[in-house]
């Protein structure tokens, strides 16, 4: 004999099936059971690979464009304005629980140890490409704050306003966008505030002038356009409350797979 | 007589559920890049290793939707690249809303729920594989026996399913040949790689283990692999309710909800 499966579920009518479906991804409490995985994910993978690097690639593995994604220009003033000027009058701002507040301009960050890595970069989408990043490592810029009790995330608050892309689908609302991570990313050596790609300044697709680099993520957690680094404790006074930009529209704020 | 035990009909129906789901939810987050290639790199940017593409062309009042695979290009207007929406208008979307989940574009849902179902598909399937090595099942009922895979007894079994003749009395009391090869191949190949495929797409797996995505020749070669591994368990899925069917449904899915079954008088 046979070894029947699926059959019941196989033979229900699609269209039923279907519209059930849809109906449970709107239902609240089917949506918390659904998203609690992400925990598991987190969990899993900090359980596993806490301290695990990134595969650091070759120089003639570096992609020939490296794709411009999201905001592909700043339309804020206050951006545009820093951009005329050639960033000379830009500052990245580093507050909230933290002992020392810090304002550092761009020759600042590049006077500081620098770290270069060649990485491939994962899109959400499902796109990959490498390329060559440069810039200080965020940890000795946060223990220079110093981290005040109580710290659990570092917020990154960017130049750019957000649309969204049709592709990505959910909720396209436009909002500044932002980004969060926690504490063991935030100290992990290939977390760097990268000014420079493939040896040459963060073009303006790119995220002049300076991105977030956080490897062992999807790309939507490499936040561009930086402008200011929170310490805190909660990621409720941000956006929407769920940590970042794609996170405030049902993206996994923990996007490691 | 009891054919199935309980842990296999619970982890039957758990893992139908959960495959059925994943391969929705896999095809709405398939549609967001809708490009397949090969090595660890590949973008609209960069498409030199590119081997598969779902798109559509114009003119926009009457579409066409195509695949294109190493550069062959087949007119799937109405399922792939272009389909009806619910509405009847037309909709540029990889696959068809009435195949994916959720129905409308939407990565973040459809991510959600693919994970969610993979964590299920994964702790079951352990289950199932534990229960399969501990009590001797895999050996004694999945895995073909010597003797099965005779020149002989191949042969026999491919004209019997050929003939749409299947085994009664004692014989349908343990797998065949040919169903014995299938079930090996998916659950001890198939969803293994399509599970090993998948976390080498993650970016904190790869850095946790970075042999995931060496083993597969990187991050987009594992895609590629999880896609194809994806149309394989699906057309296994296809040929299993087919073969249910011709087999006697109500005796063969009554025996996976309640275990037991009559045997037939030989004929």
């Amino acid at each position: 004999m046979k070894l029947p499966r699926r059959h019941l579920l196989g033979a229900l009518p699609a269209g039923l099936l279907l519209s059930g479906c849809d109906a449970l991804t709107r239902n609240a409490t089917a949506r918390s059971v659904i998203q609690s995985a992400e925990q598991a994910t987190y969990r899993w993978q900090r359980l596993v690979g806490r301290n695990g690097l990134a595969r650091e690639f070759s120089a003639s593995d570096i992609s020939p464009v490296f794709k411009v994604n999201g905001t592909r220009e700043p339309t804020n003033p206050e951006w545009q304005r820093l951009a005329a000027g050639n960033f000379a009058e830009w500052r990245l701002t580093v507050t909230g629980l933290v002992n020392r507040e810090l304002s550092l301009s761009l020759a600042d960050l590049q006077r500081l140890a620098q770290r270069t890595q060649i990485t491939r970069h994962d899109c959400v989408e499902g796109w990959s490409a490498i390329g060559q990043w440069t810039g200080p490592q965020l940890g000795p810029i946060l223990r220079a704050a110093g981290l005040r009790d109580g710290a659990r995330y570092i917020v990154f608050l960017c130049a750019d306003d957000y649309g969204g892309e049709v592709g990505k689908g959910g909720l396209q609302s436009t909002s500044r966008y932002y980004e969060s991570i926690d504490l063991v990313d935030a100290f992990h050596p290939q977390t760097i505030l990268a000014h420079s790609l493939n040896n040459q300044p963060l073009s303006t697709g790119n995220g002049a002038p300076l991105r977030l680099r956080v490897e062992r993520q999807l790309g939507y957690k490499h936040a561009k356009y930086l402008m200011q680094i929170v310490v805190a404790d909660s990621l409720d006074p941000f956006g929407s409350g769920h940590g970042g930009y794609w996170p405030d529209r049902g993206y996994e704020w923990y996007a490691g797979i | 007589m009891l054919r199935h035990s309980l842990v296999v009909r619970v982890t039957h129906w758990i893992n139908a559920a959960a495959i059925i789901l994943l391969l929705m939810s896999g095809l709405n987050i398939f549609g967001a890049h809708a490009r397949l290639y090969w090595g660890d790199t590949g973008s609209v940017e960069q498409r030199d290793r590119q081997w598969l593409e779902i798109g559509a062309s114009p003119p926009w009042r009457t579409p066409t939707g195509w695949i294109d695979i190493a550069g062959i290009r087949l007119d799937t207007t109405g399922f792939l690249g272009v389909s009806q929406s619910r509405t009847g208008s037309a909709s540029f979307v990889a696959f068809p809303h009435w195949a994916t989940l959720p129905s409308g574009r939407d990565l973040a849902t459809a991510r959600n729920w693919h994970f969610a179902f993979a964590w299920l598909l994964i702790m079951n399937g352990l289950l199932w594989l534990a229960h399969a090595i501990i009590t001797g099942r895999l050996w004694r009922e999945i895995l073909p026996n010597r003797r099965q895979l005779s020149r002989a007894q191949l042969w026999h079994d491919i004209v019997e399913h050929a003939r749409l003749r299947f085994p009664r009395g004692e014989a349908a009391l343990s797998y065949a040949v040919l169903q014995r090869i299938a079930y090996a191949g998916v659950t001890l190949v198939l969803t293994p790689a399509v599970i090993l495929t998948g976390l080498a797409m993650s970016p904190g797996m790869n850095a946790a283990w970075p042999w995931l995505d060496a083993l597969w020749g990187g991050r987009q070669s594992a895609r590629s692999v999880h896609f194809i591994a994806m149309v394989l368990v699906a057309a296994f899925l296809v040929i299993h309710l087919v073969l249910v069917l011709l087999s006697g449904p109500i005796r063969q899915i009554g025996a996976m909800i309640t275990g037991r079954i009559t045997v037939e008088a030989r004929q």
